[in-house]
């Protein structure tokens, strides 16, 4: 019997015939990578093969590395394997790795989002055998609203809060995330930014993702300085000092975990807005419906009850553990 | 529930209390009057009567979520609350007409629901989710499954209805008290007093926690002490017709206490008295431990062989009618003359007495009779400023109480193991090591905090407070 198109190690995913691992997060020789998140872009491998619009992500948070990089759609040949990017459109420049080996077709989907956000390459099904899903919202309880009502609301927010004479924080992922509220708020007054958000803003925009201008938050501003403006900082920003010295404000978490009061309540997230860059439960099962694939392996998530779920469905499914497991895996986006 | 759904997003969406506030005013000033009778009642711990049961609406939510009933339960488990758990589950709405049902009309639709065959309720139940948005569907589940918690304090409602009705804060509380039934008692008769009936209790005055001694509190003569008991603290009523008794937490417990209800025919018509319930040793003369009282507060009829064991007796802290007369603005040193003499005009037999005062000439001599606190049967002292009123609920600086410190025992926590559903946050299962023969050195403590913090994600203080709690609690037992 030949052996299967992936396998799982203790290093992650790993095709024999092209000997390369996806989304390792051990060091390897060679490593396709789906996306810049830390808990799929990790450091130290002999080289990485990514999505063209992922690669200046990937550069500026690892560093020095030996990258090369392929448009989606393109195939390429490595050893007895034939791989290709697809969008995920879970965040700009996120893909899916579609691998082939003798006729036989997996696919690997890294995190991966149905709803177009407007600026994050829309993801499109693809075709295959086996696919290797995330399933970090796997549960029914998770549906999300449309992106324009989200939008819609936080809108609201922000202007009730300038009215009030206070900036409005919001915590979001300093990539991904923040970038998707920049795109999808229409301007309403000034927008700053924290550092690390600034950083990844400046890395995208660079690489002509439509993004508004933003200001990055140095000492001298404050509320007074930039009355009723949006603040756009990572989630560990929100009550710190950082976040006190700039006056009066009110903060909002923004987070696909805001679904669930109890979760919000169990992690002391505070107040927010429901936006998530993963799949909600219909997106996961239309995706899944859509790769044609009878065979599903879950991983990142609640993969216990989602695979039984799926056996329900009439698919052959299976569990693939990640290092990223539990509150760990859930805290990532 | 548009309107009510958007004051709970309002209430939830904040944890400072002016918003809240504001919020609710808001509400009490715009809301149709029957939804704001309605709120005011869900928001004060009456419930409408369930007319379906937790286990239907569990197999309803998940056949209409189109999932298998372990899918359900993996779900629920995830979210901890079960009415959160069904509104999430149903598919989202097609974009139809929205009803909108007032609050008032929810309400009195599930009450006609009570009694009719599964069929017809389960069809009103899906039809009623049917038509709403994810926050009403949480809010209507609410109040099909009981346990409302919005985090208003009763303290918050009054002041937010101060501000809709203009009327004042201690009126409303006392109007609110009692036993009015919100499907036949409107907002300008509950908001004028004529909601409550005959039986309607004071709003109990609180005390506060003395911290560090009564020494900063002034000249010991401006001050009454008394011990506090270990009891169940109760409000005595006797009116023209009628009898009740109320527990602070404003329950009616009348039948609980058949042994009390002597009182009932002697207790001239017109006086209420606040005291404290417990369980008496008659052979000596003092309370029984909390314990023996324990024993009857979950019953609804008590055994004569338990009445005989635990007999209830009531003590006297103070009288808040006298002659049909409210005097809870007088002096509380007025007062209790008056209750001294009301309770002395009582045929002898009956269960009850003044709960005695401490005479006292110096805070030194007071401190001294606190230390026998435990030898009396009491959790400690009360001091009440002479002069003060009975005010209604919590004011800080007229009442104190000036507890004894608890045991306190050196262990090392174990374990700590989280809770389930609505208690998932909170840590409710600790399993302690006691040296029974302490080395030289005692305990060993070295390292405990860093390895609570590591084991538990919860800074050190807050699980060692918890821990405190429940090794108490374990010792007390
Ligand atoms: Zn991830
Ligand atoms: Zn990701």
């Amino acid at each position: 019997m030949a052996s299967p198109v992936l396998t799982f190690t203790d290093h992650g995913i790993f095709c024999p015939a092209g000997d390369f691992h996806i989304d390792p997060w051990r060091p390897v020789p060679r490593a396709l990578v789906t996306h810049g998140h830390s808990d799929h872009a990790r450091p130290g491998m002999g080289s990485y093969l990514v999505s063209d619009q992922a690669l200046p992500v990937i550069r500026r948070r690892l560093g020095p590395i030996t990258a090369d990089a392929i448009p989606f759609g393109q195939s390429r040949q490595i050893g007895g394997a034939t791989v290709s990017f697809h969008p995920a459109g879970h965040v700009p420049g996120s893909a899916q790795i579609k691998v082939t080996v003798a006729g036989e077709t997996w696919v690997v989907s890294g995190d991966y989002k149905t709803e177009p956000d407007g600026l994050a390459e829309p993801y499109e099904p693809v075709r295959c055998h086996t696919f290797i899903s995330e399933c970090t919202f796997g549960l029914p309880v998770f549906r999300w609203e449309p992106q324009p009502k989200v939008m819609a609301r936080i809108a609201e927010w922000w202007a009730a809060n300038a009215a009030a004479g206070k900036l409005s924080i919001l915590g979001a992922y300093s990539f991904g995330k923040a970038q998707r509220l920049l795109a999808g708020l229409s301007p309403q007054g000034p927008i700053l930014t924290h550092a690390a958000v600034e950083d990844m803003t400046q890395v995208l925009r660079d690489q002509g993702y439509p993004l508004p201008p933003t200001t990055r938050v140095t000492p001298d501003i404050t509320g007074r300085s930039h009355p009723g403006a949006l603040v756009i900082a990572p989630p560990s920003a929100l009550g710190s000092a950082w976040a006190s010295r700039l006056g009066p404000t009110e903060e909002a978490f923004v987070s696909g975990w805001m679904a669930v009061r109890g979760i919000r309540r169990r992690r002391a997230l505070g107040t927010g807005f429901v936006l998530s860059d993963h799949a909600d439960w219909p997106g996961l099962n239309d995706a899944i419906a859509a790769t044609g694939a009878e065979r599903i392996f879950v991983t990142h998530g609640y993969t216990t009850p989602f695979r039984r779920w799926l056996e329900t469905q009439g698919y052959d499914a299976g569990i693939v553990e990640t290092r990223f497991t539990g509150d760990d895996a859930e805290a990532v986006e | 529930m548009n309107r009510f759904a958007a004051l709970f997003a309002a209430l939830d969406g904040t944890t400072k209390t002016g918003a809240k506030t504001a919020a609710l005013a808001d509400y009490f000033r715009t809301a149709p009057e029957a939804d704001r009778v309605w709120t005011i009642a869900l928001l004060t711990g009456r419930r409408p009567r369930r007319s379906v049961s937790a286990t239907e609406l569990r197999l309803w939510a998940a056949e209409a979520a189109g999932i298998p009933d372990w899918l359900f339960e993996e779900s629920y488990a995830v979210v901890g609350d079960l009415a959160e758990t069904i509104a999430l589950l149903l598919p989202a709405l097609p974009t139809g007409p929205d009803l909108d049902l007032t609050l008032d009309e929810a309400i009195r639709g599930l009450g006609r629901l009570t009694g009719q065959p599964t069929e017809l309720r389960r069809a009103a139940v899906l039809a009623a989710w049917g038509q709403m948005t994810a926050v009403e569907r949480f809010l209507y589940n609410k109040l099909l499954t009981g346990g409302f918690r919005m985090g208003v304090a009763q303290g918050l409602l009054t002041r937010a209805l101060a501000q809709a009705t203009g009327v004042e804060e201690a009126t409303l509380a006392h109007r609110l008290m009692g036993d009015w039934d919100p499907a036949t008692t409107t907002f300008p008769a509950l908001i004028a007093g004529d909601g409550g009936g005959n039986a309607r209790p004071y709003p109990f005055a609180l005390a506060s926690q003395l911290e560090n001694g009564p020494g900063a509190l002034g000249p010991p003569a401006d001050w009454l002490a008394e011990w506090k008991w270990d009891g169940i603290r109760g409000q005595l009523i006797a009116r023209p017709g009628t009898y009740a008794l109320w527990s602070r937490g404003e329950e009616l417990i009348t039948d609980r206490f058949p042994d009390l209800a002597p009182l009932a025919d002697f207790l001239p018509a017109g006086t209420v008295i606040d005291g404290e319930i417990l369980a008496w040793n008659t052979g000596e003369n003092r309370p029984q431990p909390f314990a023996a009282l324990q024993r009857r507060i979950g019953r609804k009829t008590v055994s004569k062989a338990l009445l005989a064991e635990a007999p209830a007796r009531f003590l006297a802290y103070d009288l808040l009618e006298d002659a049909g007369e409210d005097i809870r603005h007088l002096p509380l040193s007025h007062r209790r003359a008056r209750m001294e003499a009301v309770i002395a005009a009582l045929p002898p037999g009956l269960p009850v007495a003044v709960s005695p005062g401490i005479a006292f000439h110096d805070w030194d001599a007071l401190a001294h009779t606190r230390a026998t606190a435990r030898a009396k049967s009491a959790e400690g002292l009360m001091l009440k400023r002479a002069a003060s009123p009975y005010f209604a609920g919590r004011k800080r600086g007229d009442w104190w109480k000036w507890k004894l410190d608890p045991w306190t025992v050196d262990a090392v926590m174990l374990y700590a193991q989280a809770g389930h559903g609505r208690r998932a946050n909170l840590f409710t299962d600790f399993t302690f090591g006691v040296t029974l023969w302490p080395g030289p050195q005692g305990p060993r403590r070295t390292g405990v905090r860093d390895r609570v913090r590591r084991n538990t994600g919860q800074p050190s203080a807050q699980v060692r407070h918890r821990a405190a709690l429940s090794a108490h609690a374990a010792l007390a037992a």
